[in-house]
C-alpha cells in the first residue's frame, strides 16, 4: 500500500442541530484521484471546507501526512500543503490573471516589507521566481492564459476560462493535494473533456493527488481511481466507479426508492 | 473607458418649442427655486461678497447663485443619447425648457425676497436678515431685485438650454473661459505670491484689480489665452505629450530618469521662488497629503476602511512634542528632533499594534464603527487627567523647538520654506513606500485581502498578519506627518486632532482617486489647497465657513458622478464600469468568448 496523505478519523459536523456531517471516514493515498459525489445537500462542499480550515468539525480528527490538521487557519493549511478550488469561481476579479497566481505563491515566499523598500538582490530574485512560477502554472492550459492575457483582470475571461484559473491559482501554491469542487461544472461537453485530460496530468506530469467533488459521471468515471458516494452526510458506499455505480445504496439515493419497497 | 454613444448620421427634424415633456421641466424648475433659496440662505451670497472675480462685474457671491440656473437649464435638456434612439436636432425646445427652468427658479427667489422683507423668520433661519435682502436686491428695493432675479434667472436658464444648441467646439470654449476666469480669481492671493517670485508684478498688476479681483481687462486677457489653448495651445500639448508616452515605451528607464530628475529639481527650486503664503499652503497640502497616502495604503490598497486614522497623527504629533519640548510635563528629554523621529516611529508601530490586534478581526461595518471610536478615545485620553501629566490636558504642550535635522538647520514654522523642504522629503518618502510595497508580495497580497478575504485566507495568505502590516505602514506614515506638525506649529493642543481630520483625509482619497498616488496628491491640493484643510485655510479663506457644505457636496457628486476620483487608479475604475472595460476589450479583439478554441492572442479581429 502506498504512503497514506490524508487520513479523516470519524469527523462529524452539526449545525444547530442538523448532521452535515456524521462519522465520516476516508482516506486519500499519495498519488490517488478520488470523487467525492452524492445529491445535493449530502455535505460535499462542507467536507472540503472542513479539511481547508474554513469549517471547524464537532468532532472527529483530520490527519495530513500523519499530523492533525484540526485548529489551523486556513492558510496554515494551505501552506502545509492542502490548496483547493470553489465551486462558485471566486477569483480576485480586479487582479490580473498573472497577479492571481502570483498572490497565492504567498506562503511559499517570505520577503517582506523590508526587501520591498530597499529592493535587496533577495527580493527581486524571488520577485523573478515567483513570476515564472506563475508563467509556468498558467502555461498549463496552453495558450489560453497567457500572452496579452497575463496581465488583463481576471474579470474578463470567460466561465471555462475563470474555471481554469481557479485550477492555476491552487497549482500556483504548490501543494500535494488539491481539492477540485465541481471543477467542469457549466463547462460544455467538449470543454469537460478537455479538461479530464488536464485533471489526469495534474497527477502524471505535477505529482498532485487530487481529492474532486463532481456530478458529472462521465469525469467521475474517467479519471477516478476511487469513488466516495455522501448522502445525508453519510458514507453509503466506496470503491471503484463500477462497483459503486451498481451499488443499490447509491442508485436509491439518486433516484429514490422504488414506490413497492418503501411502502 | 469609450462612450457606449454611437455617431448617428441622420437626425430627427426638431420638435416643436411648446412640444416639452412639462413635468419634467416643472419638476427641475422646482429644484432650482429650492436650490436658489437654499443657498441663499447658507449666506454664501453675502459673505463671499467681498471676494470679487471681474470687478466690478461679478463677485463669488453672486457665482455662487447664478452658476446654478446655467447648471439645471442646461441638465433639464440633456439627453441620454443609446443607440436605436431617435435623435432629435436640437432647437427652440431647448431654449424654452431652458428658459421656463429658470423662469420657475426666478420666481421662488423672488419670493424670498418678498418674504424676507415683510416676514422675521430670524429665529430659526439665522442668516433671515437685511443685509441679505441688500444683498438679493442690490439696494434698490424690492421690485427691482424680483423683477432682476425673474429675469436674470430666465436669462440663464435659456443660455444653460442654449449650449446645447451649439457646436462642440464653442462649448469647450465656453467652459475654458469660464474656468480659467474662476480659477484666476480663486487663486488670486497665490498668485500674487508667485508673481513676486518670479518677478512678475507687471502681469499680476496687469489681471488684477488693486482691491482684489481681475479686472475687466485682466479678463479678457485670459479668456484670449484660455481660447488659444483650447484652439492651438492644447492639440500641441498633447502631441507633445503623445511623444514622450511613446519615448517612454521605446527607453523606460531613461525617460522615467529624466522625468525623476525634473520633478526633484522643480520640487528644490520652487520654493525658493515662492512666498510665505504660498510656501504655508503648500505645507499644509503636504502634511495632509503625506496622511492621505499612509490611508491610501491602509484603504485603497489592503480595503481596511480606518475612520479613526487621525489617532496615529496625534501620536506622531504628541510624541514629537513631549520628547523635543522643554517645557513638556512629565517626562521631558528635549531631545533634537531627527533623534526623537525614531521614537516616533516606534510609538506609531505600538499604537498601530495597539489599535489594529482588535479591530482587525472584524470586517466592514464593523471596523470602520470600531476604528472611528478608537480615534476618539486616543484623543480623549490625551486630554483626560489620567495622561495630562505627560501631554498637558487641554493645555496642550507649547515651546516645540522646531525640527532639529542632525544639528545642521532648525526647521521652524516661522520658515515656511524650511517646513516645505521638510515635508516635500517625507512625502518623498510615503510615494516611494507606496509605490514599492504595492509592487511587491505584501501589496499583491493586500490587494487579494481587498478583493475576497476568505478567498485570500484560503490561498495561503494570513490575512490578519496582512492586514496588521499594512494598518502599521499607514500609522508610521501618519505619525511622520503629526510629527512635521507639531515642529511647524510650536505646540499642540488636543483639539487638533479632532473627528473632521479623519474625515478630510479619507475625503481626499476618495475624491482624489483612491489607490492612485497622483490621484491623492490633486485630492489633496485641492481640497487643502483650495478649501483649506479641518483647521487651515485654504486660498479661498473666506470659504472656510462653507467648507463643510463644500466638502459635503463635492463628495455626494464625486460619488454619484465619478466614483473612482479625479485621477483614477486603473484596478478600481475597472471595476466601477466593467462593461464599458469589457467592451473595450472587444473592441480591441482579446473579448475572451472562444471557448472551443485557443486565445487568438488580439491577432484576429472580431467578425
Amino acid at each position: 500500500m502506498s504512503e497514506r496523505l490524508l487520513d479523516i478519523q470519524k469527523l462529524s459536523v452539526t449545525f444547530g442541530g442538523l448532521n452535515a456531517l456524521s462519522d465520516l471516514d476516508f482516506h486519500v493515498d499519495k498519488g490517488e484521484i478520488v470523487s467525492v459525489i452524492g445529491p445535493n445537500g449530502a455535505g460535499k462542499t462542507t467536507f472540503f471546507n472542513m479539511i481547508s480550515g474554513m469549517v471547524t468539525p464537532t468532532s472527529g480528527d483530520i490527519l495530513f501526512k500523519g499530523e492533525s490538521l484540526l485548529g489551523l487557519d486556513p492558510n496554515q493549511v494551505t501552506a502545509r500543503g492542502i490548496a483547493r478550488t470553489f465551486q462558485n469561481v471566486r477569483l480576485f476579479a480586479n487582479m490580473t490573471i498573472l497577479e492571481n497566481v502570483m498572490v497565492s505563491q504567498h506562503c511559499r515566499t517570505k520577503q517582506g516589507i523590508i526587501g520591498a523598500l530597499f529592493q535587496t538582490g533577495g527580493f527581486k530574485r524571488e520577485e523573478q521566481e515567483i513570476r515564472e512560477h506563475g508563467e509556468k502554472v498558467l502555461g498549463f492550459f496552453g495558450s489560453r492564459l497567457v500572452g496579452y492575457r497575463l496581465h488583463q483582470p481576471a474579470s474578463v475571461l470567460s466561465y471555462a476560462n475563470r474555471r481554469r484559473l481557479e485550477i492555476a491559482r491552487a497549482m500556483a501554491t504548490m501543494p500535494e493535494i488539491i481539492l477540485l469542487d465541481e471543477p467542469v461544472a457549466g463547462m460544455n461537453p467538449k470543454e469537460s473533456e478537455e479538461l479530464t485530460g488536464l485533471i489526469g496530468k495534474l497527477r502524471s506530469e505535477w505529482g498532485f493527488t487530487i481529492v474532486m467533488i463532481e456530478h458529472d459521471m462521465g469525469v467521475v468515471r474517467d479519471v477516478s481511481d476511487r469513488v466516495v458516494v455522501l448522502d445525508h452526510g453519510e458514507t453509503i458506499a466506496q470503491g471503484s466507479y463500477d462497483e459503486v455505480s451498481t451499488n443499490p445504496q447509491v442508485i436509491e439515493a439518486y433516484l429514490g426508492r422504488p414506490a413497492e419497497e418503501a411502502s | 473607458m469609450s462612450e457606449t454613444m454611437n455617431p448617428t448620421s441622420e437626425m430627427a427634424p426638431a420638435r416643436g418649442a411648446l412640444d416639452q415633456d412639462w413635468r419634467k421641466v416643472v419638476n427641475w424648475g422646482l429644484i432650482l427655486a429650492l436650490a436658489l433659496i437654499f443657498v441663499s440662505l447658507t449666506d454664501m451670497p453675502e459673505k463671499l461678497d467681498k471676494r470679487i472675480i471681474v470687478e466690478p462685474l461679478l463677485s463669488m457671491g453672486y457665482l455662487s447663485l447664478v452658476w446654478i440656473p446655467i447648471a439645471l437649464g442646461n441638465i433639464v435638456t440633456r439627453e441620454v443619447v443609446l443607440e436605436g434612439m431617435t435623435q432629435h436636432k436640437k432647437g427652440a425646445r431647448e431654449l424654452v425648457a431652458g428658459l421656463v427652468v429658470g423662469a420657475i427658479g426666478g420666481l421662488g427667489l423672488a419670493l424670498l425676497i418678498w418674504l424676507l422683507d415683510t416676514r422675521d423668520l430670524s429665529d430659526p433661519l439665522v442668516n433671515w436678515n437685511d443685509a441679505l435682502l441688500e444683498v438679493l436686491t442690490f439696494g434698490e428695493g424690492v421690485g427691482y431685485g424680483v423683477l432682476f432675479w425673474i429675469l436674470v434667472s430666465a436669462g440663464l436658464g435659456a443660455i444653460g438650454g442654449a449650449i446645447h444648441l451649439l457646436p462642440k467646439l464653442a462649448t469647450r470654449l465656453l467652459l475654458a473661459i469660464s474656468l480659467t476666469i474662476v480659477l484666476a480669481a480663486a487663486l488670486e492671493s497665490a498668485l500674487d505670491d508667485i508673481s513676486e517670485g518670479f518677478r512678475l508684478e507687471w502681469l499680476f498688476e496687469a489681471l488684477f484689480e488693486k482691491k482684489g479681483g481681475l479686472s475687466v481687462q485682466g479678463a479678457i486677457i485670459l479668456a484670449v489665452f484660455a481660447t488659444a489653448w483650447v484652439l492651438f495651445l492644447g492639440g500641441q500639448a498633447s502631441k507633445g505629450k503623445a511623444i514622450v508616452q511613446a519615448k517612454r515605451e521605446e527607453t523606460p528607464v531613461a525617460v522615467n530618469a529624466i522625468g525623476l530628475t525634473l520633478i526633484a529639481a522643480g520640487a528644490i527650486l520652487l520654493p525658493m521662488f515662492l512666498g510665505r503664503l504660498t510656501n504655508d499652503l503648500l505645507t499644509n497640502v503636504g502634511l495632509f497629503l503625506l496622511l492621505a497616502l499612509g490611508l491610501n495604503i491602509v484603504v485603497g490598497l489592503a480595503g481596511i476602511l480606518d475612520l479613526g486614522y487621525v489617532a496615529f497623527f496625534a501620536v506622531g504629533g504628541y510624541t514629537a512634542a513631549i520628547m523635543t519640548s522643554p517645557s513638556s510635563p512629565g517626562l521631558s528629554p528635549a531631545l533634537p528632533w531627527w533623534v526623537a523621529i525614531f521614537i516616533v516611529v516606534f510609538m506609531a508601530i505600538v499604537a498601530g499594534l495597539f489599535i489594529g490586534a482588535p479591530v482587525i478581526r472584524m470586517r466592514g461595518d464593523y471596523l470602520a464603527i470600531v476604528t472611528l471610536g478608537f480615534g476618539e478615545i486616543i484623543r480623549l485620553t490625551v486630554r483626560s487627567d489620567w495622561a495630562s501629566g505627560f501631554t498637558g490636558g487641554a493645555q496642550g504642550i507649547l515651546s516645540i523647538p522646531g525640527a532639529d535635522i542632525f544639528g545642521v538647520v532648525t526647521v521652524k514654522g516661522t520658515d515656511p520654506q524650511q517646513v516645505l523642504y521638510l515635508v516635500m522629503a517625507f512625502v518623498a518618502i510615503a510615494i516611494y513606500v507606496s509605490w514599492r510595497l504595492e509592487n511587491s508580495r505584501i501589496g499583491r497580497a493586500w490587494m487579494a485581502v481587498r478583493e475576497d478575504e476568505s478567498v485570500a485566507e484560503a490561498m495561503g495568505i494570513n490575512t490578519v498578519n496582512s492586514k496588521l502590516q499594512a494598518f502599521v505602514v499607514g500609522a508610521i506614515l501618519a505619525s511622520f506627518s503629526g510629527a512635521i506638525f507639531a515642529a511647524k506649529v510650536g505646540s499642540v493642543f488636543e483639539s487638533s486632532f479632532k473627528i473632521l481630520v479623519s474625515i478630510v483625509i479619507l475625503v481626499i482619497v476618495i475624491v482624489g482617486g483612491m489607490g492612485r498616488i497622483a490621484g491623492v496628491a490633486a485630492g489633496a491640493l485641492v481640497l487643502v489647497g483650495i478649501l483649506g484643510g479641518p483647521n487651515q485655510p485654504g486660498l479661498l479663506a473666506e470659504f472656510s465657513e462653507f467648507k463643510l457644505l463644500i466638502y459635503g457636496a463635492l463628495l455626494i457628486w464625486m460619488m454619484l458622478k465619478r466614483p473612482e476620483g479625479l485621477i483614477p487608479n486603473v484596478r478600481r475604475s475597472r471595476e466601477l464600469h466593467q462593461e464599458e472595460f469589457l467592451q473595450d476589450a472587444w473592441l480591441k479583439g482579446q473579448a475572451d468568448d472562444d471557448d472551443d478554441g485557443e486565445a487568438t492572442n488580439g491577432k484576429v479581429a472580431p467578425a
